[in-house]
């Protein structure tokens, strides 16, 4: 099991910090990573009109584990993830087939509300959007007010919630302060503030650094650490060392013109280490293309 | 990858399922038995009563069934549903009603001779078939026509200065058409009265009626022109400056041609404002009884002005005939806006 | 050319001392290029000219009015012409005073917008949000056609069908609100008031201020939509937080561009209400009129005097309606860029 892991950690060399590394060891171990499965998809399809996107993807994804999905553009990544907080069928041609189950109910079935449905799954966006009109702790609280929640202590969900994004001794003292005038790594960790406090079980990013600079991006994979404790995460990214560093689990889709599939899926030391297919390796050598 | 025919079929799991259409069906029809049975037991009556309690009945039959359901969120959602829904309504119900108005008041009025006769030997209290509406189509085709011959160069030019020039006017101009789109036509009316009328023709004619209608089609040709140049590609200016051509050049013979189908729809929108226009024709172009094709001398009859003069003498007839003309009036319009779609709709492809 | 080979040997040399001097790349406009642009500035310029020559005209043929009856122009409400034996204006005698059509066409406006503000938004909020898109093609066509229809159209319309409805709603009115000074009235005439006018108004500004607030609702930023139901919002709980800030100011801009619209609307109120030279607050009473209608009603018989004073008329109400419509134009433009 070490010589595995070495060997897929070898094959990174310098692309894994050491930070996350050493997070990343400890978790990475067999029998510790099954705490439950959280969320499965089940055979998920997807299509926008008559155009077949996504083919017969089934993933668990387990309790306190991350997982990455990784693919070149237009491989179907960002669609399944949609699939997964019922976000897809804004699209007014979208439809699907398959089942996601959490907590072993399907969630897309007849009489879910759908918006328990995303407050239970949140989502990070590529792009930090935080309400403009809204201060930080307006923005940190906003789920509460848009999904009718009441809290007893605001201030205690408040701190708690920055300081799980890592952002609370940036902003203790401006929480009046809009949301906009931060920086973008700390807007997108105000948004990860924000979707925490509606106590989600899963949080879906969608690409999150892919609009921040190296050192804001280091920031959030270490919040992307911390979080993966309590929670679920998925992830996908165009950065393969970032999901080297960050994922405790990789899955690899591609997409051959025709609808995207996943090629495979494994722990992300053997898939970055010792790659089953042939075009899982090409990819994540960069031999891909 | 497999090119096996797929087993699963597209679905959409988030539309309403049978039993939720079953639901929603009961939630209409309960509010309409409701509203039926509050309108036979209280004072109140009428259509409107019907029309305001039902939705009032359907957001309070919708907030149980959604709170019972799903909770107070939802149910809060429900409501505003509701509310968007009756908001449309309520827009929507008076065009119903003109169209309807018009049609059935108008219809008693249409016969072909409207087309082929004048009001020269006839007064509005005739019988209604006799007399017609000629020299008031005639009138309004040349006032309008004269009026776009006038206004289509004034409002493309502002429109190619707007998007090719971009010269430090730009801002202001943008706003002064704007604010010349605010005119009330009863002051462009006055305006060509005090400035065209009294100090040089000192009468009345079609051609004073069309300079005040230019003041009213411009703003609407500019803006509209406007937005057809912005559609254009810059890169299609570039290639024409870089083929040697002149701003001049590349501006006439490139960007304007390309734009061609949707200026012809700011042409249309700018006769479709106009046509109709009541206030400054009734000032201004002395609505003559007899069919005038001079624009510049004697009084002109106008759709515009018909409608008003037979509306004004009360009669039966007369506001018959009044109705005719409006629902000619109407069909005109009517037309030019569909080809103003259909133009636009083609270009945006 | 040559100096270009020069530019680039020196840079070689003196590349870590000094940077070249910067080349002029202004082309000198050619001679055709210079008439295009004096052409089509001339005509882009038309509209500066349009509007100060309406300034213009209006003033001079309305001065000799305006400067007699000073103030008292907008503040009386007095319409009394007294002429000599010549025909000529006796000034001694003569007032000239909008104030009621002032008032009047204040209220008959802003009763429009009231109304038709929150069916307009409700509307476009359906057309934005809530419509199917098959079904919304449809009625945004209908909506902008009615935006196309005539006023006269409008006026006869209110007289012969909306009438006897908006007489009940009026009759309802005063028994249920009766206790409201606006819905008072000392005699029980419920035609022709400034009531139905304003309703006549509103429907006809309703197709603008749902054309802006749909346009306006269209740009929320997607992000920002999206956020909020990932946070588990329903819709109405996306639009209060999410929409509603970012469209409202141009919503407000929106419905004055109404309000000017309604403001100078000449013949749909003159057709609908029973024009009396009063101050009448009282809306449900019928009994009122605009500047606009005045103008109209007054002009057919006015003498050379009278016409100069329907003149100053013209001129208060073309600077009304162009403060409201730049107002307008400001606070709709103000939205869209910024976020709040």
């Amino acid at each position: 099991m070490t010589s595995e892991k070495e060997n897929g950690e070898n094959a990174m060399e310098s692309a894994l910090s050491s930070v996350a590394n050493s997070a990343a060891q400890s978790r990475r171990t067999p029998g510790t990573q099954a705490m439950g499965v959280g969320l499965e998809a089940r055979g998920i399809h997807a299509w926008f009109g008559d155009k077949h996107v996504l083919d017969d993807i089934s993933l668990d994804f387990w309790s306190g584990t991350v997982t990455a999905l990784i693919g070149p553009s237009g491989c179907g990544k960002s669609t399944f993830i949609r699939t997964l907080n019922r976000m897809h069928e804004f699209i007014p041609t979208a439809a699907m087939a398959g089942e996601v189950l959490l907590d072993g109910k399907d969630i897309y079935a007849p009489g879910v509300d759908v918006t328990k449905i995303r407050l239970k799954v949140g989502m990070v966006f590529q792009k930090p959007n935080p309400f403009p009109s809204m201060t930080i702790a307006e923005n940190v609280l906003a789920g509460l007010k848009l999904a009718q929640i009441k809290v007893d202590n605001k201030d205690e969900l408040l701190e708690e919630c920055l300081e799980r994004a890592g952002l609370w001794n940036e902003v203790k003292d401006r929480l009046d302060a809009y949301g906009g005038s931060l920086s973008g790594g700390q807007q997108q960790r105000l948004c990860i503030a924000r979707s925490l406090a509606v106590r989600p079980q899963v949080l879906l990013m969608d690409e999150p650094c892919s609009a921040l600079d190296p050192g804001s991006t280091l920031k959030i994979e270490e919040t992307i650490s911390q979080l993966s404790s309590s929670m679920t995460i998925i992830i996908v990214t165009h950065n393969m060392q970032q999901a080297a560093r960050v994922s405790d689990y990789t899955a690899f889709f591609l997409s051959d013109g025709g609808p995207g599939s996943m090629i495979e899926v494994g722990p992300t030391g053997e898939i970055f280490g010792r790659p089953k297919d042939k075009r899982t390796e090409n990819y994540v050598t960069g031999r891909f293309g | 990858m497999s090119t096996t025919p797929l087993a699963v079929k597209p679905q959409k799991p988030w539309q309403a399922t049978p039993r939720q259409r079953v639901t929603s069906a009961v939630v209409y029809l309960s509010s309409v038995f409701l509203t039926v049975a509050i309108v036979a037991l209280t004072p109140l009556a009428g259509k409107l009563a019907y029309f305001f309690l039902f939705f009032a009945v359907l957001i309070v039959v919708d907030f149980i069934v959604h709170y019972i359901r799903l909770g107070s969120a939802a149910a809060k959602d429900s409501i505003v549903r509701t509310l968007v829904a009756a908001g449309i309504t309520v827009a929507l119900l008076p065009i119903i009603s003109i169209l309807l108005t018009v049609f059935n008041r108008g219809r008693r009025g249409i016969h072909w001779g409207l087309f082929t006769h004048d009001m020269k030997i006839n007064s509005v209290n005739d019988p209604i078939t006799q007399g017609g509406l000629l020299h008031a189509l005639t009138g309004t085709a040349i006032v309008v026509l004269i009026a776009l011959i006038i206004s289509l160069p004034i409002g493309l030019l502002t429109a190619v200065y707007l998007t090719e020039i971009k010269g430090r006017f730009t801002r202001p101009i943008k706003f002064l058409v704007q604010a010349m789109s605010g005119v009330p036509s009863i002051v462009a009316g006055l305006f060509i009265l005090s400035a065209v009328v009294y100090p040089l023709t000192k009468s009345l004619n079609g051609f004073v009626g069309s300079l005040s209608l230019v003041i009213l089609m411009i703003p609407t040709i500019a803006r509209t022109a406007e937005e057809v140049l912005l559609l254009i590609p810059g890169d299609l200016r570039e290639a024409g400056v870089a083929l040697g051509g002149t701003q001049w050049r590349t501006v006439a013979m490139v960007v304007v041609p390309a734009a061609r189908s949707g200026l012809m729809t700011a042409v249309i929108l700018g006769i479709a404002r106009v046509a109709g226009e009541t206030a400054p024709i009734i000032l201004l172009t002395g609505g003559g009884d007899a069919v005038n094709l001079n624009p510049f001398s004697g009084p002109m009859g106008s759709l515009p002005f018909y409608i008003w003069k037979s509306f004004a003498v009360g009669t039966e007839e007369s506001i018959t005939r009044a109705w005719a003309a409006i629902l000619v009036l109407l069909v005109i319009v009517f037309f030019l806006f569909i080809t103003a779609r259909v133009l636009g709709e083609r270009k945006r492809k | 050319m040559t100096s270009e080979q020069d530019s680039g040997v020196d840079t070689t040399k003196l590349a870590a001392k000094a940077l070249p001097a910067k080349r002029e790349l202004t082309t000198k406009p050619r001679f055709s290029d210079k008439v295009f642009r004096a052409v089509v500035t001339s005509g882009g310029l038309s509209s500066l000219a349009i509007l100060g020559l309406i300034l213009i005209f209006l003033s001079y043929q309305g001065y000799s009015v305006l400067r007699s009856q000073g103030f008292g122009f907008i503040t009386r409400s007095e319409w009394v012409v007294v002429t000599d034996e010549l025909g000529n204006i006796d000034y001694s005698q003569t007032h000239f005073g909008i104030a009621a059509m002032l008032i009047g066409t204040l209220l008959c406006s802003a009763l429009a917008v009231v109304i038709a503000l929150p069916i307009a938004v409700l509307s476009a909020l359906f057309l934005t949000f809530y419509a199917p898109p098959s079904i919304k093609k449809i009625m945004v066509a209908v909506i902008d056609l009615m935006a196309a229809f005539p006023s006269v159209l409008f006026g006869l319309w209110g007289l012969f069908v909306l009438m006897p409805s908006a007489e009940y709603w009026a009759k309802l009115l005063h028994k249920y609100l009766g206790w409201i000074p606006i819905f008072d009235m000392k005699a029980p005439v419920f035609t022709r008031s400034p009531f139905i006018a304003g309703v006549v108004l509103a429907i006809m500004i309703i197709p603008i201020i749902t054309s802006i607030s749909r346009e306006i609702f269209a740009q929320t930023p997607l992000d920002r939509i999206q956020a909020a139901y990932a946070l588990g919002a329903t819709r109405w709980a996306m639009i209060r937080t999410v929409v509603i800030p970012y469209g409202r100011s141009g919503v407000v801009g929106g419905a004055m561009l109404g309000l000017g619209r309604a403001m100078g609307e000449t013949v749909a109120v003159y057709t609908v209400l029973n024009i009396v030279y009063q101050i009448n607050w009282q809306m449900l009473l019928g009994a009122g009129g605009n500047v606009a209608s005045l103008i109209l009603l007054k002009f057919g018989e006015a003498g050379p005097g009278e016409v100069k004073a329907l003149m100053a008329a013209g001129l208060v109400l073309f600077l009304l309606t162009l403060l409201v419509n730049t107002t307008a134009n400001l606070i709709v433009k103000g939205t869209g860029g910024k976020g709040r």
